[in-house]
């Protein structure tokens, strides 16, 4: 689904991603480890263009995401992403955090449907259904994780561990293809970092395809069918996870393994 | 103190017989609707060039809008607002051919000016907003102009209210230099009332007076609307 090919960045002379090549299948569950400064997070942010990668290709459904000239807010649309700080919309509501985005994808192409000719506008959609829908949907999800009471506080009065289960259905509501992890337990109090991880369990089980930058070792043995070992802005060792906790090739994947385990 | 009693007398005599009244309600109407008309236009034009300044430099055109803004700020706080009255009074607006009364130079003017110092605030603002919001909003789709009306500006107004309304305040004062080009504001009321008394102690006392109320009521006004805007917030 993803293809990354010879993906490199740089942040003016520094050189953070020498050359990534990595293909991403459905249903593929990828933890992605490593040292801090190794470039994973900015690795995982190239993937949807919040770093705009400096040289290479991000072929995404057939199209090449890295090319500058594409409309890259269409792609985004289904690739999900959830940040190590939450990153809630302060402004709004749970439900609203939820709704907002798929309320107003769907109100634009609902704008562009009308422009065409030789459509019946009784066949589509007001924007009170598309309301109406997406609050239902929101509701769904939010009583999938419990937080259906919590619809309408603020963000600022909820938990670590309840804003990140917002922030992953918030991601979920766009029905994406793929949603990327950043470090979503590493801001969580050590009691909050189960639900969370719960939740991406349920969701690994239902066939998402997630890539996840984690520290969590225990996730990445358990859930992830694939480990990436990044070091140094390259992928050091990638394969099995239980393989590569069992008995790491590289020298420098043990010494990180000595100090993490 | 006989002196001042007469003086108050001759002050009330204007005031009420001799429609001192309905010049003071037109200059209050004209000072309130430049302050007004030119905070919101100030408003508008200093949302939108604090969203250029803080817009990605990778392309062409936000480099050149970047540019241009700069320039804009630096012409407009760099002159006196009323050389700019002036300016716009008898020499672009005469040369462009467009004619407009002393009120609709002043909100123009006063629009522009105050536009130049909110885009400052509102950048301040923008930037006290958590990247993180932004970052957001794109990935999950929206556009930068969406994501900056829809969350970005709203946490930033919230955060700047007490500046904005700093802004305000002094735009309402600065209101009371309008009758370089003829509007006729608070001050020109108050100056008639004078003139036709023979006597400026009360009237300018009156509109000092008044000016502060105004500036009181503002203050109020502002402090209602930070509590219902906090309701996102943890501390209030």
């Amino acid at each position: 689904m993803i293809d990354v090919i010879n993906l490199k960045k740089n942040f003016g002379e520094l050189e953070v991603l020498k050359g990534i090549d990595l293909t991403v299948n459905k249903g593929d569950i990828i933890a992605v480890i490593g040292p801090s400064g190794s470039g994973k997070s900015t690795f995982l942010r190239c993937l949807n263009c919040m770093e705009d990668p400096t040289e290479g290709q991000i072929i995404f459904k057939g199209v090449d995401i890295a090319d500058m000239s594409v409309d890259i807010n269409i792609h985004r649309r289904h690739i999900g992403m959830v940040f190590q700080h939450f990153n809630l919309f302060n402004n709004k509501t749970v439900i609203e955090n939820i709704m907002l985005a798929p309320v107003h994808v769907r109100c634009q192409d609902l704008k562009k449907e009308k422009r065409k000719k030789g459509v019946n506008k009784a066949d589509l959609p007001t924007k009170k259904q598309i309301q109406e829908e997406a609050r239902t949907q929101a509701l769904d999800l939010l009583k999938r994780i419990g937080l259906e009471d919590k619809a309408e506080a603020y963000p600022s009065t909820l938990s670590g561990g309840q804003k990140q289960r917002v922030a992953i259905v918030r991601a979920l509501a766009m029905n994406p293809d793929v949603i990327l992890f950043d470090e979503p337990t590493s801001a969580l109090d050590p009691e909050m970092v189960g639900e969370v991880l719960d939740l991406m369990k349920a969701l690994a089980e239902e066939g998402m395809t997630m890539i996840v930058v984690t520290h969590e070792m225990g996730f990445a043995r358990e859930v992830a069918n694939r480990l990436l070992f990044m070091d140094d802005g390259v992928i050091c060792e990638s394969g099995e996870p239980k393989e590569f906790f069992a008995n790491p090739k590289t020298l420098r994947a043990k010494d990180f393994l000595s100090k993490v385990l | 103190m006989g002196n001042f009693d007469r003086k108050i007398e001759k002050f009330i005599d204007v005031f009420l017989n001799q429609n001192g009244y309905v010049r003071v309600l037109e200059g209050l109407q004209n000072t309130l609707i430049i302050a007004v008309a030119g905070l919101i236009i100030g408003t508008l034009i200093g949302t939108l060039i604090a969203s250029v300044r803080v817009m990605p430099k990778y392309k062409k055109l936000p480099k050149v809008l970047n540019s241009f803004c700069s320039f804009y700020v630096g012409l407009f706080r760099g002159t006196p607002i009323v050389v700019q009255l002036l300016v716009f009074y008898y020499v672009l607006l005469p040369l462009m051919g467009i004619k407009m009364t002393g009120v609709e130079v002043s909100v123009l003017v006063f629009g522009l000016n105050s536009g130049a110092y909110i885009s400052e605030i509102m950048r301040a603002g923008i930037q006290s907003v958590d990247p993180g919001q932004m970052e957001a909003g794109r990935a999950v789709g929206l556009s930068f102009t969406t994501t900056m009306m829809k969350i970005v500006i709203p946490q930033a107004i919230k955060n700047i209210l007490p500046t904005l309304g700093n802004e305000f305040i002094a735009l309402v004062k600065e209101t009371s230099v309008v009758s370089f080009v003829g509007a006729a504001d608070l001050y020109v009321a108050f100056n008639l009332i004078g003139t036709n008394s023979y006597e400026f102690m009360v009237p300018y006392l009156v509109m000092a007076i008044i000016y502060v109320i105004i500036v009181l009521l503002i203050s109020l006004g502002i402090k209602i609307m930070e509590r219902s805007l906090r309701k996102s917030d943890r501390r209030n």
